[in-house]
């Protein structure tokens, strides 16, 4: 048993290549057989990995879900930034630098409009909870931008640990939120070209998020998400420790 | 070779990342300022530039593909050690804060594709 525990975690990756093809095999066979390819099966995939996560954390009590299960320990360098980003930027072999060209100005309005309806709706929200005091509303609404940009924002106002860990808690919800979701209703909001999908990008900020969830809906709109959100978590970062928080605080 | 759209891809993403930290650096921001995306540009451009003359081979375009094919099992395995637990049981202020902004959000995507597609394209 101990040779075969130290073995998978000294093969971490290799481990996690095959543990990841198990679940996208599962995801394809429940969305063939079970949802009559209703829901794609990138999309069940994840899912599935949503809850295995959860499952893992339940059991473990660690913040990187199946990772903290020693064996399965090398599912946080495949899933994590490194090969997420570079996974990103090779999707936009197949993009088309004149749809960027043609839509870099929606993209960016998007990118702005984004982080300032995140940052109002999580401070108004976070408001309506009790907190008056305008660095913990802040760290807060950044939470809501991105889980990145609460906690960068929290520490530049030095707000309580407590409330920095809530608005990294609103941003991990944010991204899954937004992972689930993107394919139920991008319907609805015309998420089927690029045009649609670089002020996607830059309205939902998470990269994490649109990433995930442009994968369930249409992979060949992935490079024109992330491109835009890719941008968002520094515009978060740039925006709400310094004009949003000083406008707050006028406000208050 | 194979290994040569692979490296090509490895150096977009170099320099796209750096680009991203020192612009960081510059502005005077603690994150990444869009490193994915200029890697993103990086690679379009230099690939159009290389493939119009001839310096791409089939073999090393496949260097690049696999990793975009890749992509969907690099999801999932995030997603597969995304922190779940915390983000259901932190209570209601983070799933408001986590889920209502993103349906404001949602709302206001129809809108600015009205107000930003510009007629040429049509």
């Amino acid at each position: 048993m101990e040779i075969l525990l130290n073995f998978f975690e000294k093969n971490g990756l290799i481990v996690a290549f095959v543990a990841v093809g198990v679940i996208s095999y599962l995801g394809f066979l429940i969305s063939k057989y079970v949802l009559n390819n209703k829901i794609p099966g990138a999309a069940v995939s994840i899912l599935l990995g949503l809850i295995v996560a959860y499952f893992s954390g339940l059991h473990t009590g660690g913040s990187k879900g199946i990772a903290d299960i020693s064996i399965f320990s090398g599912m946080s360098l495949l899933g994590g930034s490194m090969f997420r980003d570079f996974a990103i930027v090779s999707t936009a072999m197949g993009a088309s630098f004149m749809l960027i060209r043609q839509t870099g100005l929606a993209g960016a309005i998007a990118l702005v409009l984004g982080t300032t309806v995140s940052f109002v709706g999580g401070s108004v929200i976070a408001m309506f909870f009790g907190y008056h005091d305008a660095k913990s509303i802040a760290t807060i609404g950044a939470g809501a931008c991105t889980f990145i940009v609460g906690p960068v924002t929290g520490a530049a106002l030095q707000a309580s640990s407590e409330v920095i860990a809530l608005s990294i808690a609103t941003g991990v919800v944010k991204s899954i939120f937004v992972t689930i979701s993107t394919p139920f209703i991008a319907p609805y909001i015309g998420l089927n070209n690029a045009h649609s999908a670089m002020i996607y990008g830059g309205m939902m900020s998470t990269t994490s998020g649109v990433s995930a969830g442009l994968a369930a809906t249409d992979t060949k709109l992935v490079p024109y998400g992330a491109l835009t959100a890719t941008f968002a978590t520094g515009m978060g970062c740039l925006l709400c420790p310094s004009v949003f928080y000083l406008i707050l605080e006028k406000i208050l | 070779m194979v290994i040569y759209g692979v490296s090509f891809l490895g150096a977009c993403y170099i320099l796209g990342q750096l680009l991203g930290e020192f612009l960081a650096k510059w502005i005077g921001v603690k994150a990444n300022v869009g490193g994915v995306g200029f890697a993103m540009l990086f690679l379009i451009l230099a690939h159009d530039y290389f493939n119009k003359r001839n310096f791409f081979s089939a073999e090393a375009e496949k260097g690049i593909l696999f990793w975009s094919q890749m992509y969907i099992p690099v999801i999932v395995a995030m997603s597969a050690t995304q922190n779940v637990v915390v983000a259901l049981d932190s209570g209601l202020l983070a799933i408001f804060a986590g889920v209502i902004p993103v349906f404001m959000c949602f709302a206001c995507i129809p809108l600015l594709v009205k107000l930003t597609k510009s007629p040429s394209i049509d």
